[in-house]
């Protein structure tokens, strides 16, 4: 198969349609119009609908409608859409149906700008909608990965009965890159004697749903809910390592950052500085597993994002206290540079060797 | 002996929840008698909004789809986009449609989505405790109205059938009462109508149907529908608002 160039929102329309998506239903936002775009041409001449909604509100909802008939069904918006989608998105999650949600993140909070940010870190796994739920959350590092994951999301979605949210920020929606739109690998996928299709009077009424008004069902709900997501846990933390075998510093980024801090590792070594780098692929679940065993060599952590430090929380977490915590992180938009970063891991280790 | 009355196929066998006297019922088994006898049961989802009725799952023997309060018009709409050949309606208190819904119905409108809404107007919220509606009268006592709605600070009730009948998709929209048996036929053929209109791909109908809460009017049932017929009638009008080919 051959490589081609593409931009990244439409790429990941692209993917979404080679995975079979058949109803994508969006609201404009910058910076992730290609999306809609690209879908509103593309998705009519492969026997998909297309619907701009009249707010994300509305968008998320039709998601819900069509989830619930079985269909493969996407939206994408940024920040500040995710934030209203996210009535619907506790919904969604509560009736247990599938579907993929693409987050472009840019900076907030409020109407904040439309460069690219990774504010969205704690939206994505806290989730702002109601009640005990988890979204599978992915976060490429490039395009190719980028494809691969808009594709696999699909797959997981079904598997799961689950939401899949896929986040990449600004900077992976705009920019170009070679990828090749190989077949993801297929899951066993039950099937979907749940869905909403009309009775044909041959069966009983299905019930799309997520009213359980008496507190016991709506605790053994709950309940089973937490069992799936913890087999989530067990199963999906996705991550990479670079570099780790001798690293003094061990830096925890995703997306974006992590490629700048591949950058920074790179330089440093050749000063004689080890840095690794853990780069979560699923933001949740958390890869706590990467976390289980540091070199011998590390002696510290250090979270760099395009936040204010949201992951960090994580990071402790699965850290239980073992190496001290540092931060570094741009906002509003702000990238930061490879010479901003090598400046802080230099300072960490105690200036160049 | 000849079956002169029986529950409807349409309609699953179990108990209300609704409260003694209140409408919501009758309009239950006009909407499952329609689908019924335009054969389409089997081929119906039906969305259930917040409020009263919120359990109206429980009721249709057809695939059936919760939403959140006032966006089953959207649910909606995903569903018709991707089940063209179902029959797809919601159902809607006037909470649910006239106030945090109000952008979800007048788009699916706007965009003649092909689907029927039956929306209840019994001009309060009933099922959060008799708080105002958008929809409730001049000097009608609400909990958060104590002193009776005033046009000051609150506004005048909303005509939803009215306003909707302004949007260039709306196809067909008709307001009906269930107050009297006279009133009940003549809902269950605007019900009729619509569904067919959908069937016929005619794009976006709704039905307006005036319906009591005597729970929280504070009426007795009886006296509930003699309200309904002097106080809400005058305010809402029955007739037809809007039919396909007529330009407003
Ligand atoms: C987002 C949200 N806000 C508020 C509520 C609470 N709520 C439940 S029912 C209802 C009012 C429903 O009134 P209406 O639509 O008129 O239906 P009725 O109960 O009168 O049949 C409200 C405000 C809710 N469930 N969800
Ligand atoms: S509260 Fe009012 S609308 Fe609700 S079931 Fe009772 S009477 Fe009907």
């Amino acid at each position: 198969m051959s490589k081609v160039l593409m931009k990244g929102n439409e790429a990941i329309s692209e993917a979404a349609i080679r995975a079979g998506c058949k109803a994508f239903f969006g609201y404009p936002i910058t910076p992730q119009n290609e999306i809609p775009e690209y879908m509103s041409r593309e998705m009519p001449k492969n026997g998909g609908v297309f619907v701009q909604a009249e707010s994300e509100v509305a968008a998320i909802n039709m998601v819900y409608g069509a989830a619930g008939c079985g269909v493969r069904t996407m939206t994408s918006s940024s920040s500040p859409g995710i934030a209203l989608k996210q009535e619907g998105i506790s919904y969604i999650a509560g009736a247990e149906l599938p579907c993929v949600i693409v987050n472009i993140v840019r900076g907030g909070p409020g109407l904040g700008g439309i460069q690219p940010a990774q504010s969205d870190y704690n939206q994505s796994t806290r989730g702002g909608g109601n009640g005990d739920y988890k979204l599978l959350v992915y976060a490429p590092g490039n395009l190719q990965e980028m494809v691969d994951l808009v594709q696999e999301s699909f797959d997981k979605a079904d598997y799961y009965r689950n939401p899949v949210m896929v986040v990449g920020d600004g900077m992976i929606g705009q920019m170009m890159e070679p990828i090749e739109f190989r077949p993801a690998p297929k899951m066993d996928l039950p099937a979907q004697p749940w869905a909403t299709t009309g009775t044909k009077g041959e069966r009983k009424p299905n019930i799309i749903n997520s009213l359980f008004l008496k507190p016991e069902q709506l605790e053994d709900h709950n309940i089973r809910l937490t069992a799936k997501y913890a087999t989530m846990k067990e199963n999906e933390q996705r991550f990479e390592t670079f570099n780790m075998e001798k690293a003094e510093v061990v830096c925890v980024a995703y997306g974006t950052t992590s490629r700048i801090v591949k950058n920074a590792i790179v330089a440093l070594k050749e000063e004689g500085i080890e840095v690794g780098l853990i780069r979560p692929i699923t933001l949740w679940p958390f890869p706590q597993k990467a976390f289980a065993e540091y070199p011998e060599t590390a002696k510290s952590i250090l979270c760099v994002e395009m936040s204010m430090g949201q992951m960090i929380d994580d990071i402790r977490i699965v850290n239980e206290g073992r190496l001290p915590v540092d931060f570094y992180g741009r906002s509003g938009g702000m990238i930061p540079t490879p010479e901003a970063i090598e400046e802080k891991l230099r300072s960490m280790v105690g200036g160049a060797k | 002996m000849a079956m002169v009355y029986e529950r409807s196929e349409g309609l699953v066998n179990v108990q209300t929840h609704y409260c003694p006297g209140c409408t919501h019922g009758v309009i239950h088994k006009l909407v499952a008698e329609v689908l019924v006898e335009l054969d389409v049961l089997g081929d119906t989802i039906g969305v259930a909004p917040v409020g009263c009725s919120v359990l109206a799952y429980d009721y249709f023997n057809c695939d059936m789809h919760e939403a959140a309060h006032g966006r089953a018009p959207a649910v909606a709409t995903g569903i018709k986009r991707v089940k063209p050949n179902n029959v797809v309606f919601t159902y809607q208190g006037d909470g649910d449609l006239a106030s945090i819904g109000t952008a979800e119905i007048v788009h699916v409108a706007h965009r003649s989505e092909n689907i029927t809404t039956i929306f209840v107007n019994n001009a309060i919220y009933g099922m959060t405790g008799g708080q105002m509606a958008p929809t409730t009268l001049i000097g009608q006592k609400a909990t958060t109205a104590q002193a009776g709605r005033t046009v000051e600070g609150m506004g005048m009730p909303l005509r939803m059938s009215e306003m909707l009948a302004t949007v260039p998709g709306a196809a067909y929209i008709e307001r009906v009462s269930v107050h009297s048996p006279a009133a009940i036929r003549k809902a269950k053929k605007a019900i009729k109508n619509a569904f067919q209109y959908q069937l016929d791909g005619k794009g976006f109908s709704m039905v307006e149907v005036l319906s009591t809460c005597p729970t929280n009017w504070g009426i007795n049932p009886v006296d509930s529908l003699k309200w309904l017929e002097e106080n809400m009638i005058p305010y809402y009008p029955l007739g037809n608002f809007r039919t396909p080919g007529e330009e407003k």
